[in-house]
């Protein structure tokens, strides 16, 4: 009688357990055992303040994983991400501390010129990815692998690989280090962005033709939609969200500098694949990509507080994201048996 | 007449099927079908295009497996289980899809998987003069350094009927091998097939050409909707009686009666020749009010012609006039704006995004519309749960899940899917290209009521089609085509089998 009964609990936490796994993927698994692991690990883990801290430093990647999300919905790739974080922060603040020698009064206009330029410098390369991918029919992995190499040169040669100072300060104090209600400017913004990204992608045409097109070009342009525009734009979106994230990592850093997104390409493609988003395109939410992003933040985070060297890090990293891939094939298997 | 042979009055059979079904998602492609095929005879599969003839020869070349059935070769029980099995006992496959790798040079590909090698580096020089001899013997005109991409269609039918000659055969599968073939080139593989014959060889040969089956084959096997119909030998039936027994079936319950009322014209296309000549200078006339057939078989250039007019297929020269403005080369957005709607055969490939839900698919055409977006920018999704909602019940979708992931429907509900997008948009024209391609026979007769409604309300529709039954009861206008031309145009009681099939085929005396 006991034994029936418990088996019978058993049998209601498996299915709950598959239920779980095939509604929301391995992501939520994932989460509670690195949440087990690190807790145990140290004891400064699962406190308040380093759930923030986390958060925190997490903004950044969320800004350029969502960018990510985009250009995989339509079946490609960016891995010029890190790039345009390094040329929007070098020239950014090249520009900034440029216009601080001539116009040392004027703080506001100096900024707001820094920004342009950051802007301008990042959204060019994401032109020149749409224009590649949707009108030369170039591979996108081609194509932002291309770029990637472009963008970094463009950064050294401008540094000389030096990072860039003199910068006014109150660039760092608004945009690095300032709070708006006690919130860090930066996790406003994100979540601002994140908003605005949920919104797109759900209830815009636009948003809707991203997922069409990467779902089946094919049927996307007998269907009436303009596809390599939608190429085109998807580029570009990805493009301005890491560059945004790129002229916010350069106010917390207080300097410009060349290096500053060398893990993005990875630990974007890591943080949207694990939070479900699939390779061949057409499938990915914006709440799962946060949520992958900040998975590993988590991870990082976790790793540092007990002390795992972080060339250790990066081989974690690594598995982490062949085996969220390899769970999901896993999962689509599931979905295809169950039907429903 | 007709005298349905008994296999058993000569010596065991070479290849016996028993019983054998295949069924895949949603549709039976097989039912419970018998063949033999003895030593030395050339033995044709014929049937319309769905009948099933692709898939069993899939199942004795081993690319298949039947769900049930068994496969006798040389009366013992035998299994398949892929290509390279069937292969070890001689049976060889020449299918309508090259298996042929583009980059790979004629030699290469003729070796593709038996190489010759020593010590595990390849021969090349052997494998070569091995080649020359292969084509000397066949008397195929072949540089065998060559790489395949840089051959003609033809020739590269050729590469792939050299690679089973080459072989030891006992016995060989020829789908459709003279499609691209000259004349000259086809009398070089007939003289092939004799000799093969005569060395003990079975051949399976499957043609839409009535001529080839009088010059080569023994016996013929008919096959319709996955049935069995029976086996005749070639010499005992006639042309007329081999199109009835292709055709015959209960049609009646099937087709709704339809009321064409044709009025004005809405699209002429006037001497459209397309960028790759598969459609030679057409010229035809759509009218409101009225469904017009395109029938032919694969490759016609029926569908070409559609296509190009909706701006998928590149025009070399020619019209095309919309209600009274030139859209000659235009894009299928424009198309879409102007009324004409193009429904493509494939629903996996060109129709549907397969992994989206059913309401996306069916509101993706029409996102623009105010009804769906504000400004043509933010979804307005209540309304567009509700229109996908109603069209899914309006043309009957079971289970009428508008959230559900397309691919998870069966195939007649995935093409209810692809067809409710026509209701979306304010269309004029339809064209529907081989709309119950893989759909079973209910969801067929709900599509055919659909077209009459939309028929009867004023639409025009064109119906391309390969499905002889669907173009004799469903139109009043009917264009045959024959290698990239228009060869007739049919009205009304003229619209029989006979008028319909005598363009399809080659003509006997050619």
């Amino acid at each position: 009688m006991n034994d029936n009964n418990r088996s019978k609990t058993e049998n209601l936490l498996i299915k709950m357990i598959r239920k779980t796994f095939i509604g929301m993927g391995v992501l939520p698994f994932l989460i509670i055992l690195a949440t087990i692991i690190f807790t145990i690990l140290s004891d400064n883990f699962l406190t308040a303040r380093n759930l923030i801290n986390v958060s925190r430093q997490t903004t950044y990647l969320i800004i350029v994983t969502m960018g990510q999300m985009l250009a995989l919905l339509t079946g490609g790739f960016d891995l010029s991400v890190g790039t345009i974080l390094a040329l929007s922060s070098v020239v950014g603040a090249l520009a900034m501390s440029a216009m601080n020698a001539a116009f040392p009064d004027s703080v506001a206009l100096v900024i707001f010129v820094g920004l342009m330029a950051g802007l301008f410098a990042g959204l060019s390369v994401g032109v020149i990815n749409g224009i590649g991918v949707s009108v030369f029919n170039v591979n996108p992995f081609m194509m932002t692998l291309g770029m990637a190499s472009v963008g970094f040169g463009i950064a050294l040669f401008l540094t000389g690989g030096v990072p860039v100072y003199g910068m006014p300060e109150s660039f760092s104090d608004i945009f690095g280090f300032g709070r708006f209600m006690g919130i860090p400017t930066p996790v406003l913004i994100t979540a601002g962005l994140i908003i605005i990204m949920y919104f797109l992608v759900n209830w815009t045409k636009i948003g809707r033709y991203f997922y069409a097109v990467g779902g089946n070009i094919k049927a996307s342009s007998l269907s009436g939609i303009n596809t390599k525009y939608v190429l085109f734009l998807a580029y570009l979106f990805c493009s301005s969200l890491a560059t945004i994230s790129g002229l916010l990592l350069t106010a917390r850093l207080e300097t410009g500098e060349a290096n500053i997104g060398v893990s993005m390409p990875l630990e974007s493609i890591a943080a949207c694949v694990i939070g479900g988003v699939s390779l061949r395109g057409g499938v990915g939410r914006v709440e799962s990509v946060v949520l992958g992003a900040l998975f590993i933040g988590l991870i990082q985070n976790g790793m540092n507080l007990a002390r795992i060297e972080s060339y250790l890090q990066t081989v974690v990293l690594g598995i982490l994201l062949i085996l969220a891939v390899a769970f999901d094939q896993f999962r689509q298997r599931l979905i295809a048996k169950s039907q429903d | 007449m007709l005298e349905p042979l008994n296999s058993a009055d000569s010596a065991p059979p070479l290849l016996k099927l028993e019983n054998i079904s295949k069924l895949f998602p949603g549709v039976s492609a097989l039912s419970k079908v018998d063949f033999d095929l003895r030593e030395g005879e050339v033995h044709v599969l014929f049937g319309e295009n769905g009948a099933g003839k692709s898939t069993l020869i899939n199942i004795v070349a081993g690319a298949l497996r039947p769900t049930t059935g068994m496969i006798l070769y040389r009366g013992k029980e035998t299994h398949f289980p892929n290509v390279h099995s069937a292969r070890k006992v001689g049976v060889h496959a020449v299918f309508q899809e090259f298996s042929l790798i583009p980059q790979f040079n004629v030699t290469q590909n003729l070796f593709l998987g038996m190489e010759e090698c020593r010590y595990g580096f390849l021969e090349k020089r052997k494998m070569h003069k091995q080649m020359k001899k292969i084509l000397e013997r066949l008397g195929f005109e072949l540089d065998p350094r060559k790489k395949v991409v840089h051959l003609s269609r033809a020739k590269q039918q050729m590469v792939e009927i050299a690679k089973v000659f080459g072989s030891d055969l006992s016995v060989l599968i020829l789908d459709e091998p003279t499609a691209s073939l000259t004349e000259k080139e086809t009398e070089r593989l007939f003289a092939l097939i004799k000799e093969a014959r005569n060395n003990n060889v079975g051949i399976i040969y499957i043609t839409h050409r009535m001529g080839e089956i009088r010059k080569i084959s023994d016996r013929i096997t008919i096959l319709r909707d996955g049935h069995y119909i029976t086996t005749v030998k070639t010499d005992s039936v006639t042309d007329n009686e081999l199109v009835e027994l292709i055709t015959g079936r209960v049609i009646d319950k099937i087709f709704p009666a339809i009321h064409y009322n044709p009025t004005e014209t809405i699209l002429s296309v006037k001497n459209l020749t397309t960028a790759d000549n598969s459609a030679n200078s057409v010229s035809m006339e759509f009218k409101k009010g009225e469904i017009v057939g395109m029938a032919g078989l694969v490759g016609s250039g029926k569908s070409k012609v559609m296509r190009a007019c909706f701006g998928i297929e590149e025009i070399k020269s020619g019209k095309i006039i919309f209600e009274g403005n030139e859209l000659t080369k235009v894009t299928p957005a424009k198309m879409l704006g102007m009324g004409m709607f193009y429904i493509p055969p494939d629903r996996r490939n060109e129709g549907l995004v397969m992994m989206r839900n059913a309401r996306e698919n069916i509101t993706l055409a029409a996102l623009s519309r105010l009804k769906l977006s504000l400004y043509s920018m933010f979804l307005k999704r209540k309304n567009e749960k509700e229109l996908a909602l109603d069209l899914s019940q309006r043309l009957n979708l079971q289970p009428l899940k508008i959230e559900r992931s397309v691919d998870l429907f069966s195939g007649g509900n995935q093409q209810k899917t692809l067809l409710a997008k026509v209701l979306t948009r304010n269309t004029k024209l339809f064209i529907f290209d081989e709309p119950t391609v893989g759909v079973d026979v209910g969801t067929r007769a709900a599509i055919y009521e659909f077209f009459r409604d939309l028929c009867q309300q004023g639409a025009a529709i064109v119906l391309i089609s390969s499905d002889l039954p669907e173009i004799l009861h469903l139109t009043n206008r009917t264009y045959v085509f024959y290698r990239g031309k228009l060869r007739a145009e049919l009205r009304g009681e003229e619209i029989t089998e006979q008028n319909v099939l005598s363009n399809f085929f080659e003509k006997k005396a050619a």
